[in-house]
């Protein structure tokens, strides 16, 4: 299958397990389609079969709320049974609401509390490194999550450390759940701040899969320093009522918003 | 180590990490700039390949620990106790704990006896931000014999674990030959009409108190409480049922920690009379410890009062 198409399957798939789920994340998961598609569809080395491979990459979503990007990219990919997504957030459902290692085949941290994944991601690097393993370590952090200190806290670890083992992208959609993330805390110039924490720094259309692909490229090629790549995406992409839209950052779509939703996601899928 | 020698938990704690880290290879130590204070240094000199330091940024030791051990690592993060079960409880909760990885959260300056630094500095809070975290074990050891077998011990435990130790020097009260196991209680003096349940510093004077009470023909058993959670509740009850009375001892607020733990058992299975000594819901301040322990009501003397009045009402 194209990443492209797989890509929209994949957005598909969350419209569907959040609709049936009744709540969750659709915009944010929307934003992050390509980047996630592109790591398990094409970058990263992983076995679904054997989800504890030794030398598989590891991916961790810090931006947790965007559980059903991830949870329909392991379902695609073959992790576990694509009928499970429509148990998202239902009691008793390997799917939580946030991800949780200990539920989920192919999950490789629990997180859901912002701000805190960039930190166990490079605890992930520095053992790659101690034990002079070769995989790499991939971590998905949202625009507005950069706002937590700890992510600065962790971006300076990295750094000390020259983890080029680690690639983490940044989901710049420009939204937070209370609005624009310019205006919500004056986040502007995010590849600069990155740079001066000592990061080797891209930016690229975070939708578009070739552009995502060449510059992980780039980045795996880096030496003695970590690599940030700003994907500039937009919140809700793929359905026109959700893109750019704050509000749906955190709502399900309704029967009637459903249906037009696949609508539109089939109908650009093909 | 012999009875009676002055030996400070976080020199203790220091030691074993060396010690134990040729035997475990995936033991691996972070530190918050504190590594000289906390003893972890002794460590990081050792095996500086297996050291991680951090700088002053709690939540990032705790995350990257995490981060260690999702990898199979066992990971020990330390920094002063105030810091990382408070500032950094969050990670610990939610990174740690709530993914079950092996990190040892083991954090030193616990308590009044921190001394000088004052309150902003004295955690006596920590064992119940850690005692209420699921699955979270807690172990408070009463001297350097302890604390080097409690170590030994969070090493072959897979599971996230807290263990708090102090800055000032402590009398050893364990023979080389006690057995920590965690979970397990410990009865260090046998008595009848009032047991003293105790963690930490305040075992050594919880034998003091006994001691005095023999003197006034008042027996009382004594029983060293190092593993708050999950709490020997066999010998909590054996000690409601056979003695009629209970006083908890511990540097730590009264509300929360050991005292809570062992009331929140009797009151389910075996209601018994019980008094709380230890830091009476109130922020510390500068001093040297001992007069801190005096100022706060965490003395022998306090206990032996506790004892008299717990028997009043029984």
């Amino acid at each position: 299958m194209q990443l492209t198409e797989r890509a929209w399957r994949i957005r598909e798939k969350i419209i569907q397990m959040v609709g049936a789920a009744g709540s969750g994340h659709p915009g944010g998961s929307l934003s992050a389609t390509e980047i996630v598609t592109a790591l398990y569809f094409h970058i990263m080395k992983h076995d679904p079969k054997n989800p504890e491979w030794p030398e598989r990459d590891r991916f961790v979503l810090c931006k947790g709320h965007a559980a059903p990007v991830l949870y329909a990219a392991l379902a695609e990919a073959g992790y576990f049974d694509p009928a499970e997504l429509n148990t998202l957030r239902k009691f008793g459902s390997i799917l939580q609401g946030h991800p949780d290692r200990k539920r989920t085949p192919g999950v490789e941290v629990s997180t859901g509390s912002l701000g805190q994944g960039l930190s166990i991601a490079n605890g992930l690097a520095l053992a790659a490194k101690l034990n002079g393993e070769k995989h790499r370590i991939f971590a998905l952090l949202g625009d507005g999550e950069i706002q937590e200190g700890q992510v600065w806290e962790a971006a300076m670890t990295a750094a000390h450390r020259g983890l080029d083992n680690l690639v983490a992208y940044i989901d710049n959609n420009n939204l937070q759940i209370d609005g624009d993330v310019r205006e919500v805390k004056g986040l502007t110039n995010i590849p600069a701040r990155w740079e001066a924490f000592g990061w080797h720094v891209q930016e690229i259309d975070g939708h578009d899969l070739a552009a995502i692909i060449a510059a992980t490229e780039k980045a795996l090629a880096v030496t003695g320093q970590p690599s940030v790549i700003v994907c500039r995406t937009i919140k809700g992409k793929g359905v026109d009522f959700m893109e750019g839209q704050a509000d749906w950052h955190g709502k399900a779509p309704n029967a009637e918003q459903l249906a037009e939703a696949l609508r539109q996601l089939q109908r650009r899928g093909k | 180590m012999a009875k009676g020698d002055l030996i400070a938990t976080r020199d203790a704690y220091g030691k074993a990490l060396a010690k134990y880290g040729a035997e475990y290879p995936d033991l691996v130590v972070l530190d918050a700039d504190l590594s000289g204070s906390t003893k972890t240094g002794v460590f990081a000199k050792a095996f500086p390949e297996r050291f991680f330091q951090m700088g002053i940024a709690e939540q990032d030791l705790m995350g990257t620990a995490a981060g260690l051990a999702a990898a199979g690592k066992i990971a020990f993060a330390s920094t002063f106790a105030i810091f990382a079960t408070g500032r950094a409880w969050e990670q610990i909760r939610n990174s740690i704990a709530y993914a079950r990885f092996n990190v040892k959260v083991a954090a030193t300056h616990a308590g009044l006896t921190v001394g000088e630094d004052g309150a902003s500095h004295q955690a006596n809070e920590d064992i119940a931000l850690m005692r209420v975290i699921p699955g979270m074990t807690v172990v408070v050891p009463a001297d350097a014999v302890e604390t080097e077998q409690a170590v030994k011990a969070l090493l072959d435990y897979d599971g996230p674990a807290y263990l708090r130790l102090g800055r000032s020097k402590v009398p050893v009260v364990f023979d080389d030959d006690y057995q920590f196991v965690i979970g397990k209680a410990a009865t260090l003096r046998a008595g009848d009409d009032v047991t003293i349940i105790a963690c930490g510093i305040m075992v050594e004077a919880a034998l003091t108190a006994a001691e005095q009470l023999a003197m006034e023909g008042i027996s009382a058993r004594v029983v060293n409480m190092s593993t708050i959670k999950p709490l020997d509740e066999e010998a909590v009850l054996a000690a409601a049922r056979e003695t009629g009375a209970i006083v908890t001892c511990e540097e730590h607020n009264i509300i929360g920690g050991l005292g809570s733990a062992v009331a929140e058992c009797v009151v389910r299975h075996y209601p018994v009379p019980m008094r709380f000594v230890g830091v009476k819901d109130v922020f510390g301040e500068s001093g040297d410890p001992e007069t801190l322990l005096k100022a706060y009501g965490l003395t022998a003397g306090d206990i032996v009062q506790a004892v008299k009045d717990v028997l009043q009402a029984k």
